[in-house]
């Protein structure tokens, strides 16, 4: 079509809306936002007699590429290190994509323009077209790459894994709880138009260098779809900030989505592109240069910043301190470490760390070596096994974390650990605004204004507490990562897959003492020995030592 | 002399990991395992579909994480009043010690459904793109032979209303019935399922608005907005407008998708898509409506209709709840049959209007009635008295 015609076809295509006489959709979905009815333009001005065609056409070179790749041997050249990451990115991406596609009908009945739900109608197809291209990626990895324990096992293992549960508020964030905040600025508005460039963009970039060019093919297929969600929540967003009114709840849900995102996105691709790569050339760049250009200044700088003026209030602190986490206190590396530190609860395999790694990442991040190379040092002597235990049980000088509540991602910068209590039960946050999120944010009354739709934080939040008092064996075995032969661990903390006497098995790990909550051994203090234990607490770090005094 | 800097690119390394290459526990375990196939062997749709959106009941350990405001996470299973084997059973308590392990795979009869038309992004997509082409391509093709000269008036002022007003029952369905379901249903099957029908209408109202806007510019007096007035105030369409409004305000996500695709499609859809539109449009002349209309009848009938089957069948012959789930289904049929044969009554007089006329109204009432006691009896359930109105 010419341009000229899909813009008349568009315009045909608004007659299609009818105010009901008869009976009102339902209302399935609350919101504290108000909107007024407005002529805010769909931005997409996409119509499907030309949107089918072209997603044919995008999916056509998808698959060719796919069935290139195995017919050119793609796997001779794939990096291991880097596709073992691949189980646990892909066995988490599939749902927050599927979410995205049901998030959509909770802006229907909220947001009063039926031209924007064409648009969000377009957005829903695609979500379910990136949800099932990426499992059949996964598929094909499975069918194609040397280790397939793991993939084939994904779902089951995202769905039970501690790391697979941090991930799943990637998407779960998008269908509850208040409309607005859930499927427009947590979804849209944050994730979609700010950490899909670190994931769609920046993590394909290194898969290539990694040997895999499938994952840029799959994923900038899909990122090409993303710019047009973006302009979806642009639309909604403006709507919103028209009514006065919901400036308050804007502050409130940005705040939180940008906080929760950084926490959750960066946590896992941070250490997908740093810890998972081989391509240790200095020139190319660090995750936290990547964070600089795609995030601080493409997405804060270019689109936050300009929305300022039309009375938005931006999370500029939470912005600066997310960077200051990431850059001065190594925020990647203190998750690699702890995704490390707990390999056996995992379904993926960790390539130790070696000297080109040490070089590169002191290069990158000086100070580096002087933080973590010891413990990745300790890493690697104790990770085939010879009579010790995993290196979670061994005296490596680090001290295992309690879980952030809300985040879930462990209280690993030890200084900013805060803990309240919370519906009886003592918590431990990661940071100040991760308390804040819980306390404060999701809750029926903010800063006095009653939020009767705002959503609730709930499940089993502290993975290990499910756990406690249980032998590590019995912990592999009921999550089921085990492999065919009935003992063989999926997880392994190195690549060697020759020797079946390098590889750890359950065996292994019933030596091991049992498992215990930090969170369940934190409620059974006495007030002072909390305020003692917080005290101590906050003194360890980095790398997870524990405090010396 | 030039010297050439060597550009700072990856480079590739023989690293041997494709499959086979070694041998070690899991080394050909190359199948997902974590549900049950339906079949022998499991399908790529399956594959793609199966499992992703999770349920407590069996894998979730840490259960689900964010809330509503009621503090219900999740796809609650009570956003339908029907129910799976296995509906009743709470969901498994974590806490302190007790592990992750729900019940077995799949937990619940729901899980049991799978899309017989097998649909995930690559089947939707090629699909769609084929009817959007096709289409595209009679119109012009019509356009080129200059048939539409051949209409007469009533012809042209009966696709201008008529035709036209059907595109508003089209667009409102697949948005605020279909499109709002996708997020209701209990698993990844049955959402990804809902959102394809939801597709299919979308896409086929902007075909007929789109077809229009083509008479427009090729019939001369074609009154591109006269839909518009039809479907506002012709009493003939007030029915099934009004049927149409109810059907997006149903709360119950079952019940939708039911008495839209079990009654209100085969009654009122296909009596005016089939017995009505593509039998008289060739008798005036036109031979192209009946292409554009026949497109989403082909949606309905060989695809959204069969995925709907495959759902309530299920649950009518359900191996706990079949009594519980075909009371129910059987109340629908009653209250919704009504309604639609008021309907479909009230549009009888579109028959009488083109100067050719198709076959009786009531010959095709007669019809699409006992198309619809025939999908009634494959669900197991009774033909509504309320039929014979």
């Amino acid at each position: 079509m010419s341009r000229q015609s899909v813009a008349k076809a568009h315009q045909k295509i608004q007659e299609l809306a009818w105010e009901p006489m008869y009976h009102q959709p339902v209302s399935h979905y609350g919101t504290d936002y108000t909107f007024r009815k407005a002529q805010k333009k769909d931005p997409l001005k996409q119509v499907l007699r030309s949107y089918f065609p072209m997603q044919e056409e995008k999916d056509h070179r998808v698959y060719g590429a796919s069935d290139g790749a195995i017919r050119g041997n793609m796997f001779r050249q794939v990096q291991e290190r880097w596709l073992e990451w691949q189980k646990l990115f892909l066995s988490i991406i599939p749902l927050p994509e599927i979410s995205a596609a049901r998030a959509m009908p909770l802006l229907f009945r909220n947001v009063p323009n039926p031209e924007l739900h064409n648009g969000q109608a377009i957005q829903m197809i695609d979500e379910v077209r990136h949800s099932t291209i990426q499992q059949n990626l996964k598929r094909l990895y499975m069918n194609n790459y040397i280790d397939p324990a793991g993939f084939n096992s994904s779902l089951r293992n995202f769905q039970n894994d501690y790391c697979g549960t941090i991930g799943r508020q990637f998407a779960e964030g998008f269908i509850t709880g208040d409309a607005i905040t859930a499927a427009s600025i947590y979804l849209t508005i944050v994730a979609e138009t700010a950490f899909t460039n670190t994931l769609f963009v920046a993590m394909p970039a290194e898969a290539a260098a990694n040997g895999d060019y499938l994952l840029p093919t799959v994923f900038h297929s899909v990122q090409s779809d993303e710019s047009r969600h973006i302009s979806n929540g642009y639309a909604t967003l403006l709507m919103a900030l028209a009514d006065e009114g919901n400036h308050q709840l804007l502050e409130r849900d940005l705040r939180y989505a940008w906080w929760n995102n950084h926490r959750v996105v960066d946590a896992a691709i941070g250490t997908f592109i740093e810890y998972g790569t081989k391509d240790r050339r200095k020139d190319r760049e660090s995750y936290a240069e990547m964070w600089r250009r795609w995030i601080y200044d493409d997405y804060y700088r270019s689109y936050l910043v300009p929305l300022e003026k039309y009375g938005l209030t931006i999370p500029h602190d939470l912005i600066e301190e997310s960077w200051n986490q990431i850059w001065h206190k190594g925020y990647v590396h203190e998750v690699a470490q702890f995704f490390a530190t707990g390999w056996l609860a995992n379904y993926w395999r960790i390539d130790p760390m070696t000297d080109k790694d040490f070089e590169w990442f002191e290069h990158k991040y000086p100070g580096w070596y002087d933080r973590y190379g010891k413990w990745w040092e300790n890493y690697n002597r104790l990770s085939t096994p010879n009579g010790h235990h995993p290196i979670v049980a061994e005296d490596v000088d680090y001290q295992y974390p309690h879980r952030c509540w809300t985040c879930m991602v462990p209280c690993l910068v030890r200084e900013d650990m805060v803990m309240a209590e919370v519906d009886g039960q003592w918590r431990t946050y990661c940071h100040e605004a991760c308390r804040w999120t819980d306390v404060e944010a999701f809750r029926p009354v903010y800063q006095g204004r009653n939020t009767p739709n705002m959503g609730q934080l709930i499940g089993a939040r502290e993975w290990e507490t499910l756990y406690h008092g249980w032998n590590w064996a019995d912990v592999v075995q009921d999550m089921g990562f085990v492999r065919d032969d009935g003992k063989t661990m999926v997880a392994q903390p190195h690549l060697n897959l020759d020797d079946p006497k390098k590889m750890w098995t359950l065996d292994h790990l019933r030596r091991m003492p049992n498992l215990q909550s930090p969170n369940v051994l934190l409620n059974q203090m006495s007030d002072a020995e909390r305020a003692a234990f917080h005290a101590n607490y906050i003194k360890g770090g980095p790398a997870g030592r524990p405090a010396k005094d | 002399m030039t010297t050439a800097t060597e550009r700072s690119v990856p480079k590739p390394v023989f690293t041997d990991a494709e499959a086979g290459a070694k041998e070690f526990p899991d080394s050909k375990a190359r199948r997902f395992n974590y549900f049950t196939p339906q079949k022998r062997k499991q399908t790529h749709y399956e594959d793609v579909t199966v499992e992703v959106q999770p349920d407590p009941r069996h894998y979730l350990a840490q259960g689900w994480l964010y809330g509503f405001s009621d503090g219900k996470g999740g796809y609650p299973l009570d956003w339908t009043q029907l129910k799976a084997w296995g509906s009743d059973r709470p969901e498994p308590e974590r806490g302190p010690g007790t592990g992750g392990q729900g019940y077995e795979w799949p937990a619940h009869g729901w899980h049991e459904f799978r899309d017989p038309n097998e649909e995930w992004e690559l089947s939707l997509y090629r699909y769609n793109a084929n009817v959007v082409r096709q289409l595209q391509a009679n119109v012009d093709a019509a356009k080129q032979a200059k048939s539409f000269q051949q209409w007469n008036p009533n012809w042209v002022r009966f696709v201008q209303q008529n035709v036209g007003a059907w595109m508003h029952v089209d667009h409102g369905l697949g948005l605020y019935l279909f499109a709002n379901a996708n997020r209701r249903g209990p698993t990844n099957m049955h959402n990804t399922a809902i959102a394809v029908n939801s597709m299919h209408l979308i896409r086929a109202a902007q075909d007929l608005a789109l077809y229009q806007l083509t008479l427009s510019e090729e019939v001369e007096g074609f009154d591109g907005s006269a839909h518009l007035e039809t479907w506002n105030s012709d009493p003939a369409w007030q029915g099934v407008r009004e049927m149409a409004e109810r059907l997006t305000a149903t709360d119950d996500w079952a019940e939708a998708v039911f008495a839209a695709n079990v009654v209100f499609q085969p009654l009122v859809g296909e009596l005016f898509r089939s017995q009505l539109v593509m039998q008289v449009a060739p008798r005036n002349g036109d031979f192209v409506t009946p292409t554009v209309v026949g497109a989403e009848e082909y949606d309905f009938s060989e695809r959204d209709l069969r995925y709907t089957k495959a759902i309530f069948e299920l649950l009518s012959n359900d191996r706990e709840f079949a009594e519980h789930n075909s009371r129910i289904m059987n109340t629908w049929l009653a209250d919704w049959t009504g309604q639609a044969i008021t309907a479909a009554r009230a549009m009888q007089p579109l028959w009488s209007q083109p100067d050719t006329k198709p076959i009786r109204f009531e010959d095709a009432l007669d019809r699409v009635k006992s198309r619809f006691a025939g999908v009634v009896e494959e669900l197991s359930l009774d033909i509504p008295k309320e039929l014979e109105r």
